[in-house]
């Protein structure tokens, strides 16, 4: 069993958890992530690794509340414990070299797993120029956190109600205009639709861009083919060869579709769940 | 009442086995309980009766740890139950295991001398019998051994991780064993069906006894990424078996493989065994299954997809295969079962690509016909295609049952550890790799193969290792 420490609402739908997982914490790279269970009859669930603490023997890990199994795990509280908690699993990011200029860019929670890396890029004394994307500005997470780290900061909103009004993509292609000769390389985690977009987007400038993707998955070792994605025209496990990629090389067509798979099952699942929450009294 | 004379003549020479009563095909599809219900005390006793006692006693050459095979059969035909239960753990630890999954018709049973001119002893469901006896009782625990205040660390919970465990632990040896999942059994947890081998009843039961030797379980491990081998030695472990399986899923290499729909075996099985999904939504991992279900392979691996599909509600179940009946892999009873269940057999029939639909779903399957040739490495039959007999059949889900072989994530992860064919270890005759200290057996060294070489290997090693634990 394995107990949360913390739990902090960070917007409406973002939560924030500090797990303890002393053998977890020891080995935390950032790019890697967890598996996680809630209870004995739950699914195993990835979560990238937000942050990490060897002392406290402690690791953070923030997620959106989408699905069933998220939308549980939001109902702990501190002091109560998951069953499972596996990791650190996948590839820790390369960082770029100490002359690299970089640009990373979030979207939604996936600004969760980007941090870990410019916070790894700011301690290693480079300069990072970050763009940080939310639907609305109550879903914006982590703004303090990554300005702290990063040299410029960009916030985005798809209503306007904070920074600019539209798409990271947008805020990136200026930037690439302005000085897209100056930039090495590009990092960028969110939804599919955004990291296909910057894919699409830094391809034209011929920017090495990555992305860490997310997969759907069931042990995260390398042992069901789950996670399968096609990566410069090869079959690749995500859990294992990834979770980070060169974007320019992904199929995000193949990605999109695979990560649909069980649509209609998650929307029982999730109905199921909040029927009962509401029958059962909400406890 | 003991059997006359006439009851024995006349049982030693019946032809048949004796029957194991079993659910019926029909309404066995539509459950996930075990399909054979076992022997009753009497027909084990009358099943054990057929055996002849052979002086030489071929059966015995034919099980991998050297079961006493005859001796505890007399002691079934004496009815000396609690006896023969003791004779049989002295080779094998998980017989409750064996008896339901190990190939009994290539190894004990097909040595036995009844076999030429009629049905071999049921050696297996005799095996079973005593077994499931002792845990109908409860499985007593020996005396915990005065502890040697050596420590060993295990990676692996399958069978030849477990065998080595329980084995060390009974020789007084601090031992702790690391398991990547949230449950331990390996194959035996996530691979093989609960209607082969049922989890609660069968599996926890003989995990539990292992814990109950005072081994450690440790769940949620990864060694290699959590912690390394290497590391386990700074952490004052004198000794590590590794027994990790050998888990990697092969695909084919053919086109449409990464359609939605299709699914390693590895994958299928263990969402249904492991996560539990035809208890979806009671348990949270769902499983996605058309109406017709390809399964491409013939081993027992194969079977277990084919079966399993049919229970989670499939119209139409298919194997298909690039070599002949004789060919496959599978055990005897597996391949019956399936049949008995309506799983259709497509032989010298080789996919060669995967068709999707506009959303990117499986729809069909392109195969072409193939014939046998020359034997090849394996000593098998060589398939050949033959040209231009392609056809294509729709299909909704395809289920790649082709091989498992070992996870790369110890061997590149442990530094001076020599490596074989495909990251499988290199180890003696008693589970010794190059490096000191390291010991491995099961799959991870012979690749995929079978519980019963798993179980054996972890034996050898422990023996091994303990001679090794009393030089330090
Ligand atoms: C579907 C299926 C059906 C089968 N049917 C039969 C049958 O009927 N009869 C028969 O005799 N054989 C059968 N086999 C083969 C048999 O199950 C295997 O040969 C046997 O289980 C091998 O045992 P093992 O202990 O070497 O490895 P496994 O059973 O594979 O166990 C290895 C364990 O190690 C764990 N592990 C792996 N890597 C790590 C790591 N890095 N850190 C920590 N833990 C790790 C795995 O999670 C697993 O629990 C079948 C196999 C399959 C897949
Ligand atoms: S070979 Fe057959 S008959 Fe002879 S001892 Fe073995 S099981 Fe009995
Ligand atoms: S999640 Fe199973 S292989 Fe990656």
């Amino acid at each position: 069993m394995f107990k949360i420490v913390t739990k902090k609402v960070l917007s409406e739908v973002n939560k924030l958890m500090e797990v303890e997982a002393p053998l977890v914490a020891r080995k935390a790279e950032p790019g890697q992530f967890i598996i996680l269970r809630v209870h004995e009859n739950g699914e195993r669930i990835p979560l990238t690794i937000a942050d990490s603490d060897k002392e406290k023997g402690t690791i953070t890990i923030i997620y959106q509340e989408v699905g069933k199994t998220t939308k549980e795990l939001g109902t702990l509280e501190a002091g109560d414990h998951l069953c499972d908690f596996v990791g650190p699993l996948g590839k820790a990011m390369e960082l770029p070299s100490a002359s690299g200029r970089v640009v990373a860019v979030g979207g939604g929670v996936g600004i969760a797993p980007v941090y870990p890396k410019v916070k790894a890029l700011h301690n290693a004394g480079m300069e990072v120029i970050s763009i940080i994307g939310a639907q609305t500005a109550d879903l914006l997470i982590l703004e303090d956190e990554m300005r702290a780290v990063s040299k410029e900061l960009h916030v985005c909103t798809d209503d306007g109600t904070k920074g600019h009004h539209g798409f990271v993509t947008d805020v990136l292609k200026n930037i690439l205009e302005e000085k897209g000769k100056e930039i090495d390389e590009i990092v960028a985690v969110g939804p599919l639709p955004m990291m296909q977009a910057v894919s699409n987007l830094t391809k034209s400038y011929d920017v090495k861009t990555l992305v860490s993707l997310n997969p759907i998955m069931v042990d995260g070792t390398g042992m069901c083919g789950c996670c399968r994605v096609t990566v410069g025209g090869e079959t690749k496990f995500s859990c294992v060869d990834g979770p980070v990629f060169d974007a320019h090389q992904v199929d995000f067509e193949e990605l999109t579709r695979r990560s649909h798979t069980y649509l209609e099952e998650e929307k029982i699942a999730l109905e199921n769940f909040e029927q009962e929450r509401i029958s059962g009294g909400g406890n | 009442m003991p059997l006359d004379k006439e009851q024995v003549r006349q049982l030693r020479r019946m032809k048949e086995k004796h029957p194991m009563p079993e659910q019926d095909p029909k309404e066995r599809i539509k459950n996930f309980d075990e399909v054979p219900f076992g022997y009753d005390a009497e027909t084990a006793v009358k099943e054990a009766t057929r055996c002849l006692q052979c002086k030489k006693a071929e059966c015995v050459e034919g099980c991998p740890v050297e079961v006493d095979i005859p001796a505890f059969i007399k002691l079934i035909a004496e009815k000396k139950f609690d006896e023969g239960i003791k004779k049989l753990k002295e080779k094998n630890n998980l017989p409750a295991v064996c008896g339901r999954v190990c190939p009994q018709e290539a190894q004990c049973e097909a040595f036995c001398i009844r076999g030429k001119r009629a049905e071999p002893v049921a050696i297996g469901r005799l095996e079973r019998f005593l077994a499931d006896y002792e845990l109908e009782k409860g499985v007593e625990t020996p005396p915990r051994p005065k502890s040697t205040g050596k420590r060993v660390a295990i990676v692996g919970s399958g069978p030849a991780g477990l065998t080595a465990a329980g084995d060390l632990a009974r020789m007084g040896h601090e031992v702790v064993l690391f398991e990547a999942f949230h449950a331990t059994g390996g194959v035996l947890r996530y691979g093989i069906p609960e209607f082969r081998l049922p989890k609660e009843k069968v599996l926890q039961r003989e995990v539990d006894y292992i814990a109950s030797l005072g081994v450690e379980i440790r769940t949620n491990v990864v060694v290699g990424k959590t912690i390394t081998v290497d590391e386990l030695f700074e952490e004052g472990f004198q000794a590590v078996f590794i027994g990790s399986g050998a888990g990697l899923p092969q695909f084919q290499g053919i086109p449409g493989e990464n359609l939605n729909g299709v699914y390693s075996a590895n994958e299928f099985l263990t969402r249904t065994n492991l996560m539990k999904a035809y208890l979806f939504p009671d348990w949270d991992t769902p499983i996605k299954l058309g109406k017709k279900v390809a399964v491409v392979g013939a081993g027992n691996v194969a079977m277990d997809s084919a079966r399993t599909a049919l229970r989670l509600g499939a119209e139409e179940v298919h194997i298909v295969y690039r070599r002949s009946d004789k060919e496959m892999p599978a055990r005897a009873e597996e391949i019956e079962h399936a049949k008995e269940e309506g799983v259709i057999f497509n032989l010298l029939t080789n996919p060669v690509k995967i068709f999707g639909d506009d959303d990117g779903w499986v729809k069909g399957m392109e195969c072409i016909k193939m014939e046998l040739g020359e034997p090849d490495e394996s000593g098998r039959a060589r398939p050949i295609p033959i040209e231009g007999s392609e056809y294509v059949f729709d299909v909704e889900t395809v289920v790649i049952a082709i091989g498992n072989s070992p996870n790369p994530l110890i061997p590149q992860t442990t530094s001076g550890l020599e490596l074989g064919w495909k990251n499988t270890i290199k180890t003696d005759e008693e589970g010794a790799t190059s490096r000191k200290g390291i010991f491995a057996g099961g799959d991870i060294v012979t690749g995929a193969a079978t519980v019963i070489l798993a179980m054996g290997a972890g034996k050898k090693a422990a023996r091994a290792m303990d001679r090794y634990l009393q030089t330090l």
